[in-house]
């Protein structure tokens, strides 16, 4: 009995700590005095200044613009390189396994400046390009990763018996195939386009003077000294986040009950 | 020749995008602005201002990892026991952090601990003295634990509910208390996921330069901050990607000792 108390006690406690600054950050986000010393009052004036802060609202636009892009680019590459990859030699598919680790294996700040050296000797114009890229880049490895395992499961008999009941190889493919890679694909499209929106180092070193995504945006602002339109920002970015992820979860608890 | 064709989008992107841009940090680690091959951006790590910048990086890397492996481990122990229903629930609630922008994590802990932050008047509505907590080591420190807390816990949580409770239970059956079965068989077997925690955490905490500049202020500076600012304001590409060198040597040796470590588990098992 005093065991699971203490038990709950921890629990808790670890609660607290990862949730207390955030809880902190929303209370503030409503707080009309601009110090974060005295309660103003309750005012959503943070929350109207933030929607109209063009910058932010730009950066919003890039962020989620780069992440869609950057997740269905990484998707397709990212497909057919499981594909192509699985049908290698044993030899060739281990250094291709091996180079793909090399992304996620490092740090992001040396992936960066890794790109941030190509895209400055190649001459590209830092901008939304070159964080695309980049985002690809990143996010290629974790769509391999979760569509590799389904790929290994998939029974090739399968493919070959469609094709020996007449279906062309891309039939069978579409038909076949793509419906059993199917969970993979669009966990790791999902996988991706949070990698690309959640990035903030990658694109530090990627991005060109005057464009941000909001990541950078943050840093920048926080840089400068801390507004309350970002305290209404944080609130609105976990609310949504919460959102997504409860309606993530839902129809799997539905299926299980 | 389908199977070339299959192969060339991946091979070619993963050639201009990993490959060759890691090559050029090498390159320009190992050369200064004539081209002309030199140790100096590497061997500039035995600078004071560099040494100082890396040892320091280390040690709160390093104390951020222990910490977090002492916080996640006895909570994903817990978390594991509890009744299925509840418990995925319960995770998902331990991870959501996860999800929310780290800047805006961090904001929170500098809104916390500023001079005239959130702990401080709390402190002085006591009459309490207030505390100088924001700049110091300890407060990078709290950064990166809170960060990648979770990095830690999911983890090792996973590998806690592989484990067969036959096997415990059969620990138990032999007379091993609760600790002799922690230590000799739930934390053996826990293993792979302690390592990849580690990894998780250790990584990032080295080589951050957010974190510090939002906790740190701007004297305290960590090996990723003095590579940060070679390339966004001193423009010296040489330097900054010799540093990266060593700091990539730290990242391979650390790579090393976890499989070392890991392989050694798996024998212990057996």
């Amino acid at each position: 009995m005093i065991k699971t108390t203490a038990q709950k006690i921890y629990v808790a406690l670890i609660f607290i700590f990862l949730y207390a600054p955030i809880a902190t950050l929303m209370v503030l986000s409503f707080n009309a005095s601009r110090t974060r010393s005295k309660w103003g009052g309750f005012t959503l004036k943070w929350y109207a200044e933030l929607f109209e802060n063009e910058a932010i609202m730009e950066a919003l636009y890039n962020t989620l613009l780069i992440a869609l892009l950057s997740a269905i680019f990484a998707t397709l590459i990212g497909t057919i390189a499981c594909i192509s990859i699985h049908r290698m030699r044993r030899r060739t598919r281990a250094i291709m396994i091996g180079i793909t680790n090399i992304p996620m294996l490092n740090a992001e700040i040396v992936t960066g400046i890794s790109l941030m050296l190509l895209f400055l000797t190649l001459g590209v114009k830092f901008g939304i390009l070159t964080i695309l890229l980049s985002h690809i880049t990143f996010s290629i490895p974790y769509v391999i990763l979760s569509v590799m395992p389904r790929m290994k499961q998939l029974n090739p008999s399968v493919y070959e018996a469609a094709q020996d009941l007449g279906a062309s190889p891309a039939r069978a493919f579409f038909k076949v195939v793509l419906p059993e890679l199917m969970p993979g694909i669009s966990s790791g499209f999902l996988m991706a386009f949070t990698m690309s929106l959640d990035d903030f180092i990658i694109t530090h070193f990627t991005k060109g003077p005057g464009v941000d995504t909001l990541s950078t945006k943050i840093y920048t602002e926080v840089k400068k000294g801390i507004k309350p339109e970002m305290y209404a920002l944080s609130t609105i970015i976990f609310v949504t986040v919460l959102i997504l992820l409860i309606l993530i979860n839902r129809p799997q608890k539905k299926k299980q009950a | 020749m389908r199977k070339k064709l299959l192969a060339a989008p991946y091979t070619v992107w993963s050639v201009a995008f990993i490959l060759i841009p890691l090559a050029m940090v090498f390159y320009y680690g190992l050369t200064d602005e004539t081209g002309a091959f030199t140790l100096e951006n590497i061997a500039a790590i035995a600078t004071a201002e560099h040494s100082k910048a890396l040892w320091l990086s280390l040690l709160l890397s390093l104390i951020s990892t222990i910490i977090c492996f002492f916080l996640a481990y006895p909570l994903a122990m817990i978390l594991c026991r509890m009744q299925v229903n509840q418990h995925k629930f319960i995770v998902f609630i331990f991870i959501l952090p996860m999800w929310m922008n780290f800047l805006l994590r961090t904001l929170a802990w500098q809104t916390l601990l500023e001079k005239s932050g959130v702990i401080n008047n709390i402190l002085s509505f006591f009459h309490l003295p207030t505390q100088n907590l924001i700049n110091t080591p300890g407060a990078i420190v709290l950064g990166m634990v809170y960060n990648f807390l979770p990095f830690m816990i999911l983890p090792i949580y996973n590998s806690l509910t592989k484990i067969d409770p036959n096997v415990i239970n059969a620990a138990h059956d032999l007379g091993a208390n609760n600790f002799q079965t922690l230590l000799k068989i739930i934390f053996p077997l826990s293993l792979p996921g302690v390592v990849s925690g580690i990894t998780m955490v250790f990584v990032p905490s080295l080589t951050t330069f957010a974190i510090s500049t939002m906790l740190g202020g701007s004297k305290i500076l960590l090996i990723g901050n003095v590579i940060e600012q070679e390339f966004t304001q001193a423009s010296n590409w040489h330097l900054g990607s010799g540093l990266s060198i060593v700091l990539m040597i730290f990242i391979i040796l650390n790579m090393v000792l976890n499989t070392a470590f890991d392989k050694e588990g798996e024998g212990n098992v057996i």
